[in-house]
This record gives C-alpha cells, sequence and structure tokens, in this order.
C-alpha cells in the first residue's frame, strides 16, 4: 500500500503529510529544548553567583563551530534547490557538504568535550556545567541524527529520485527543515552558553 | 496534476535563481551577526543588557533562518497556526520561572 499524499497535497490541509508531519515534530523539538532554557534560566536567577562562560568555555571555537553550522544551512538548501532545478550531480555535492560540515561540528565538540574532561570538569562539577553538558549534548545527538538521515539521502534513499523525483524532493526538503532547526537551536545556544 | 505537487521540479527554474539569490544575501547577514554577536560580547555590557542585546541579536538569526532557510515567509496558514501556538506555549515555559524567580516564593520559601 502506497503512503498517502507524499506528492499530491492534502485538500483540507493544503500540506503534503510529511511536511505537516515534520512540523509538528519540529513544534515538540521547540517545547524540549523550550523545558531545558526554562530550566537554565531557573537555574541561573536563583543562584547568587554565576560565571560568566567565556570564563570557561573556549569561545574561538565555538565561533568557528557556528560559521560552520550556518554553512551547513546554506549547503543544505542549496541541495534542495539543486533537487527542484533537477540536478543531482549539484544536489550530492551539496548534501556531502552539509554532511561534512556537519562533522566537522562533531569533531570541534569532541575536543571541546575532552579539554573539559581532561581539566575535571563534568556535568557533576557545577550548575553551569550540568546545563552545558546536557544542553549541548542534546544539541550534538541532534547533528548526529541529522547526518544520518541526510547521509541515508545522499546514498541509498537517492534511488527514489529515479522513480520519484518529487517524493524525494520533498522528503530532502523535510530532512532540511530539521536540520536548519538544529542550526537554530544553536543560534541560541551560543550566545546564551558562551557569551553571557 | 502538477499544480497540487509540492514541489514543482523545474517549471520555476527562474523562481528557484530567485530563491538562491535570497539564501545568500541571508548566508552573508547570519555570518555579519554571529560577528555582531561575539563583538558586543568582548565589550563586557552590564549583565541585563548584555543578555537584552544577545537574545535580540539570536532573535535576529534565528528568524531569518526560519523565514527563508524554512520558507516560513511563503508557508501555508496550517503550519503557521502550529507554530504559532507553540510560541505561545514556549512563551509560557520561559515565562513560569521568570515569575517563580521575581515572587521569589519557590527559590527562597
Amino acid at each position: 500500500m502506497d503512503i498517502p499524499y507524499t506528492v499530491e497535497v492534502r485538500r483540507d490541509t493544503g500540506l503534503t503529510n510529511g511536511k505537516i508531519g515534520i512540523w509538528l515534530f519540529l513544534a515538540s523539538e521547540v517545547m524540549l529544548f523550550g523545558a531545558l532554557f526554562a530550566s537554565y534560566i531557573l537555574i541561573r536567577t536563583g543562584s547568587s553567583s554565576w560565571p560568566r562562560g567565556d570564563s570557561i568555555l573556549n569561545v574561538p571555537l565555538a565561533t568557528f563551530n557556528t560559521i560552520v553550522l550556518i554553512s551547513s544551512s546554506i549547503t543544505m538548501v542549496m541541495a534542495w534547490a539543486s533537487l527542484m532545478r533537477r540536478r543531482l550531480g549539484t544536489f550530492r555535492l551539496y548534501m556531502g557538504g552539509t554532511i561534512l560540515l556537519g562533522f566537522v561540528f562533531l569533531v570541534v565538540k569532541y575536543f571541546e568535550y575532552s579539554h573539559k574532561f581532561h581539566d575535571g570538569l563534568f556535568p557533576s562539577s557545577n550548575n553551569f556545567l550540568a546545563i552545558y553538558f546536557t544542553l549541548t549534548g542534546l544539541h550534538m545527538l541532534h547533528v548526529a541524527g541529522g547526518m544520518a538521515v541526510n547521509a541515508y539521502f545522499l546514498g541509498p534513499g537517492s534511488k527514489l529520485y529515479k522513480t520519484n523525483p518529487v517524493w524525494f524532493t520533498n522528503r530532502v526538503e523535510n530532512s532540511g527543515l530539521f536540520w536548519h532547526f538544529v542550526d537554530l537551536v544553536w543560534i541560541f545556544l551560543f550566545p546564551t552558553l558562551y557569551l553571557l | 496534476m502538477t499544480t497540487d505537487h509540492a514541489a514543482d521540479l523545474g517549471d520555476h527554474a527562474a523562481d528557484i535563481d530567485k530563491h538562491v539569490r535570497v539564501y545568500i544575501i541571508v548566508f552573508v547577514a547570519l555570518m555579519v551577526l554571529t560577528i555582531v554577536t561575539v563583538a558586543i560580547a568582548r565589550v563586557h555590557l552590564p549583565v541585563p543588557i548584555a543578555v537584552s542585546v544577545a537574545l535580540l541579536v539570536a532573535t535576529i538569526k534565528g528568524s531569518l533562518v526560519a523565514c527563508y532557510f524554512m520558507h516560513l515567509v511563503s508557508e501555508k496558514k496550517l503550519i503557521l497556526a502550529v507554530l504559532l501556538l507553540t510560541v505561545v506555549f514556549f512563551a509560557v515555559l520561559l515565562a513560569l520561572p521568570i515569575l517563580t524567580h521575581s515572587n521569589g516564593y519557590w527559590i527562597h520559601p
């Protein structure tokens, strides 16, 4: 049985099922990160003293990672635009770039985490580090998840393009929406954790 | 029926070219705003002002990503309605600890 409304839009919603599905999922993700941000505000405002992020964390590395993630967002949207132009080769190039940039982000985070652990700084050390590791750790899981989906569309998932290019394009668009959301979360994590 | 398709491949090459130009402009704006964010942090403003400015810049950046990379500027009303509801609940979620703190009851009983 075919999955309904993957290419044609539903008359009542005006959307494909995949599109409404990914947006509802992202709405739940907003609440997930929102709960953690609320916890951060509660702990920080209730604390008698709180360190500035840049006194503990590596701002140049985080700035570099911000640039990396923003760059991956434009390669992602260009991958989708390439499919809209029916250019599978260009899509592969941009999608490969997006995955590579995601990998660079994770490698930088690995070095950041390693350095903290080497200095004896763990989530259990203090509230600031507990919040830092929880928020950035959850965000890293999202980056890894997005990379896995994108890798599938770059590899075996791209077979769909030959039989149903519109459905494949819609799937890549939905994957892109998730990836941009991950970028959006980092845009808020970066100043709140590292700079304030 | 092509008009009912979510992605009309090849039909709107000129439109896509226009979109790509916007993506590049947004990308440059995001890069500039990232530099602005870091530069402001180096000034060491008083905490309330620093937080306000940092969140303002982050909100502008986030809006650019949501509106253009995630196509919210041209998205269907149903999606916008879902997001409006999300924003309301998100605001309530963030307001709870702030209200709690101003009251002080839960933190300093």
